[in-house]
């Protein structure tokens, strides 16, 4: 499998500089590498910026309804648990309209990778507050500067049970490819929250911005350690953003609990059913 | 026509009201009789009064009825709400402890319960026994279903028998002059299944292949998401609970595109949430079920009563025009067809199907000849190949595309944006006119195809036609036994909807009389909108409680008073009075001024 093969007709419509395009990048390159392809995989996107990826990228896809891409998803895995399903899904699509299947998939621990483009915005719609939105930050929506307090998906994941959290920088794609592939191979529910620029409507979380504030963690980072994992997960500020992963946990997936699907797929289980013992109950 | 007999068994929430219920009927079923069940209760786990009334006859039972022949009371509160019920020669079944009075047959029902050393639980096996002993049935068919019933708990099944028995030797011993034969052993015993709406939903459901259900619990369809819940291991399919209504359209969605067959079932609140999704699947052409079990809304309303008041909502659910099909099942027995059908059709037309039920159909148990196993199941355009140049939304002549599935080595996008024939997103004018023409063309594929002719109960030619969908079916047929020129139009298609046979059908007839349990009359406004013909005539009924048969009858004797002079003919006899002087009918529904 080659780069080019997973080229559309569509050329891109993201604005120049826009985070996105590493996303992408880093996306098509982990694919390459782990043969991620239209016999094995499947993309669902919600609603946003975020959601044009699936138009440049050839692999079979669901572009879904806004913050609705993580039930989607559910759908497609529990029908066919041989896919790799990975979730596009925008911080606003997933924390404000999505917030809701946010927290039950990853309480559930389903075996989904979900990629958070996390540009602190709403941008589609032209730049409005979202819930990752710093407070006092002035948008379209908040012109006398935002009331409410941001949450970091990192930290609702870790929360609500997710096994696999890490958080990336969307410039940086080595490292944002290492992680969605150490993120689809991990057996469970994984969200990867990938900080990105919005260069035509955040003037404050820039790529400079997030190049000087981020840092790696190291190897003093205990991955396995929830209380240390949520700390981190706090962390914002100056010098101050801490990037990798941040939690992970072996633990079975929802999937693998199912007896139904232990054998082979649900898509290929028979229809043909003897009911005539079941009728019985009813006589 | 032999008469039904009419049981209210009524107590307090925890009585074990329903469960006593569904033995006598299958008491009465397997003694050779027909039964139909309709149960009363509050939005309450304990408290609260739960009654539940078993019609028994040797002949069909297809509806509730007003009147009641025995009420069995296991508490006083049971008396004081049903007593003005009762006929001159209706019985009451209770503990002198608890009411004495001129109908009542008192037996020490909490005194044997005691003594058979399970103390008042027990109460309602007690009970049983009395009316199996009242009703001359067969106590050895009680003790079978005692030990079919607590066959996980064998401890239970002794004390159970030895109060039935009781129960039963105390009314043999004291009341032997007030026993019938109403529970009588039949010769010839064909058998039977007592099933309603959930049941028969959930066995056409796995009958008709489904592989994938998400159903957010909600009264009245969570006896059906219990019965998927539990049989899914022992026929592979899988039921998951979702957050919300929201995430059960969307992962039926989702497991539908992965190609499986896929349902999700609520009550109108949750249908409220469910109509975004239901707007996804009609743009990216992804088979699913919906099944909408109706309640008296709006809001919470009175969600353990029952309603049809979602029709209009359920035709012009989402936003945009999208094929949508809408079917409407009238007892269980058509709800377990309609579901295969609704698999079949979801999948033939790529598109969302929803199936109307509403709390009466869901609850009620009936009982019929034993359900067809053999089940047609029609994927559609489905494909599981790699196919070269595959497109997934094809323009064609019929509207419907390949179905091709993530995983097959095809590259599509199921897009909920406006796509082209692979799914890229798309706004150009061209595209979007041949996407949305071919989208919206199904329903005339499926309108030619699969659309039945409406069903017409009665003679074919009537003075009044009476013109119902829904759980009101039941209760018309047993009116129409007393009217032999009155006819009835039922409806089971809404959309696509039958409108050249309804328009001709209702022509044909002089006066037509639109039942609907509603306050507007939706499917009268359906049928205007569709035919032009107005329907003056109306019973609605919109208080939660079935349109019971007395009711009909009542209405159409009116219509018959109305178009007679008081010294007119016999009551009833519509057939006469209608054909002798049709135009003095009043507030006729004649439909020749509504031909537009």
């Amino acid at each position: 499998m080659k780069l080019e093969d997973l080229t559309t007709k569509c050329k891109s419509t993201w604005c120049p500089g826009c985070g996105n395009f590493g996303l992408w990048g880093a996306f098509k390159n982990a694919a390459v590498s782990q043969n991620w392809d239209n016999t094995n995989t499947c993309l669902v996107a919600g609603i946003g910026c975020h959601g044009h990826i699936l138009n440049f990228t050839k692999i079979t896809s669901v572009e879904g309804l806004h913050g609705r891409a993580i039930p989607v998803a559910t759908g497609i895995k529990l029908a066919n648990n041989k896919l790799n399903v990975f979730v596009f899904t925008g911080d606003g699509d997933c924390l404000a309209e999505g917030g809701n299947h946010f927290i039950h998939a990853c309480r559930r621990n389903h075996n989904l990778t979900i990629i958070v483009h996390n540009n602190a915005l709403f941008s589609l719609t032209t730049g409005q507050t979202c819930p990752t939105t710093p407070l006092g930050e002035k948008t379209k929506s908040t012109p006398s500067g935002n009331l409410d307090y941001p949450i970091h998906p990192v930290t609702l994941a870790i929360a609500s049970g997710a096994t696999f959290v890490a958080r990336a920088f969307a410039s940086d794609l080595p490292k944002l490819q290492e992680i969605i592939i150490a993120a689809n191979a991990h057996d469970g529910l994984s969200v990867v929250d990938v900080l990105q620029p919005c260069p035509t409507l955040n003037k404050d979380y820039t790529n400079q911005f997030f190049r000087e504030n981020c840092y790696q963690l190291g190897p003093d980072h205990d991955v396995k350690n929830k209380v240390q994992a949520f700390a981190k997960s706090l962390e914002w500020g100056l010098k101050q953003i801490p990037l990798g992963i941040l939690y992970q946990e072996e633990k079975p997936s929802y999937e693998s609990a199912i007896i139904q699907i232990k054998e082979k797929p649900l898509i290929e289980s028979s229809t043909n059913r003897n009911m005539e013992e079941l009728f019985k109950k009813y006589v | 026509m032999a008469e039904k007999y009419s049981i209210k068994i009524g107590g307090s929430a925890g009585q074990g009201i329903k469960s006593a219920g569904l033995m006598l009927s299958k008491i009465a079923t397997r003694s050779g009789l027909n039964i139909y069940t309709y149960t009363e209760y509050p939005s309450l786990i304990r408290g609260g009064h739960n009654v539940m009334q078993i019609l028994i006859s040797p002949e069909e039972v297809l509806a509730p009825s007003i009147k009641t022949d025995l009420l069995i009371a296991l508490n006083k509160e049971t008396i004081d709400l049903h007593l003005n019920e009762l006929h001159d020669q209706a019985i009451i079944l209770c503990d002198g402890e608890v009411f004495q009075g001129e109908k009542v047959i008192s037996a020490p029902l909490s005194k044997l319960a005691n003594e058979a050393g399970g103390g008042e639980l027990l109460i309602n096996t007690v009970a049983l026994g009395a009316t199996v002993g009242l009703l001359g049935g067969d106590l050895e068919i009680l003790k079978n279903l005692i030990t079919e019933s607590f066959s996980v708990k064998p401890e239970i099944v002794e004390v159970n028998k030895v109060a039935a028995k009781s129960g039963y030797d105390f009314i043999v011993q004291n009341h032997a002059d007030k026993i019938t034969q109403t529970l009588k052993k039949a010769e010839n015993i064909a058998p039977k299944m007592i099933i309603n709406g959930n049941d028969g939903m959930a066995l056409g459901a796995i009958a008709g292949g489904l592989q994938f259900a998400s159903i957010y619990p909600m009264t009245p369809i969570t006896g059906l998401l219990h019965n998927l819940a539990l049989y899914q291991e022992q026929f592979g399919y899988i039921y998951k609970q979702p957050e919300d209504e929201i995430s059960a359209i969307n992962m039926a969605i989702g497991a539908s595109v992965a190609g499986a067959r896929a349902l999700t079932a609520t009550s109108g609140g949750g249908f409220c949430l469910m109509t975004e999704g239901l707007g996804l699947a009609g743009i990216t052409e992804t088979p699913v079920v919906v099944i909408l079990g109706m309640r008296a809304g709006p809001s919470t309303g009175m969600p353990t009563w029952s309603e049809n008041g979602d029709l209009q909502f359920a035709l012009h659910a989402g936003h945009g025009d999208f094929p949508k099909i809408v079917l409407s099942a009238g007892d269980s027995r058509e709800a377990f067809d309609l579901v295969k059908d609704a698999l079949n059709l979801a999948d033939k037309y790529q598109t969302p199907v929803i199936l109307l039920v509403d709390k009466n159909i869901c609850e009620n148990d009936q009982s019929f000849h034993p359900l067809e196993i053999s089940s047609q199941i029609d994927r559609g355009k489905l494909s599981l190949e790699t196919i070269p140049d595959y497109q997934r939304y094809a323009l064609s002549d019929d509207g419907i595309s390949k179905r091709s599935v993530p995983g097959k080595g095809n590259f599509f996008i199921v897009n909920s944006d406006e796509h082209d024939e692979i799914g890229f997103s798309s706004e150009e004018i061209e595209n979007r006119n041949s996407q949305m023409k071919k989208r919206m063309s199904k329903l005339q594929t499926c309108a030619k195809n699969d659309m039945p002719h409406p069903q017409i109960f009665g003679p074919q030619k009537a003075d009044l036609t009476i013109v119902s969908n829904g759980s009101t079916k039941g209760a018309i047929l047993e009116s129409l036994k007393k009217f032999p020129n009155v006819n009835f139009l039922y409806l089971t298609w809404l959309n696509p909807f039958p409108a050249d046979a309804v328009r001709n059908i209702l022509a044909e007839s002089k006066y037509i009389l639109d039942i609907e349990n509603n306050f507007l009359g939706q499917l009268a406004d359906l049928i205007r909108e569709k035919t032009g013909i107005e329907i003056m005539d109306k019973i609605l009924k919109y208080d939660g409680r079935p349109i019971f048969p007395e009711e009909i009858e009542d209405k159409i004797r009116s219509i018959v008073i109305a178009s007679d002079p008081p010294a007119g003919g016999e009551r009833g006899n519509l057939n006469t009075e209608i054909a002798s002087s049709p135009s003095t009918i009043a507030q006729g529904s004649r439909n020749d001024g509504g031909q537009i």
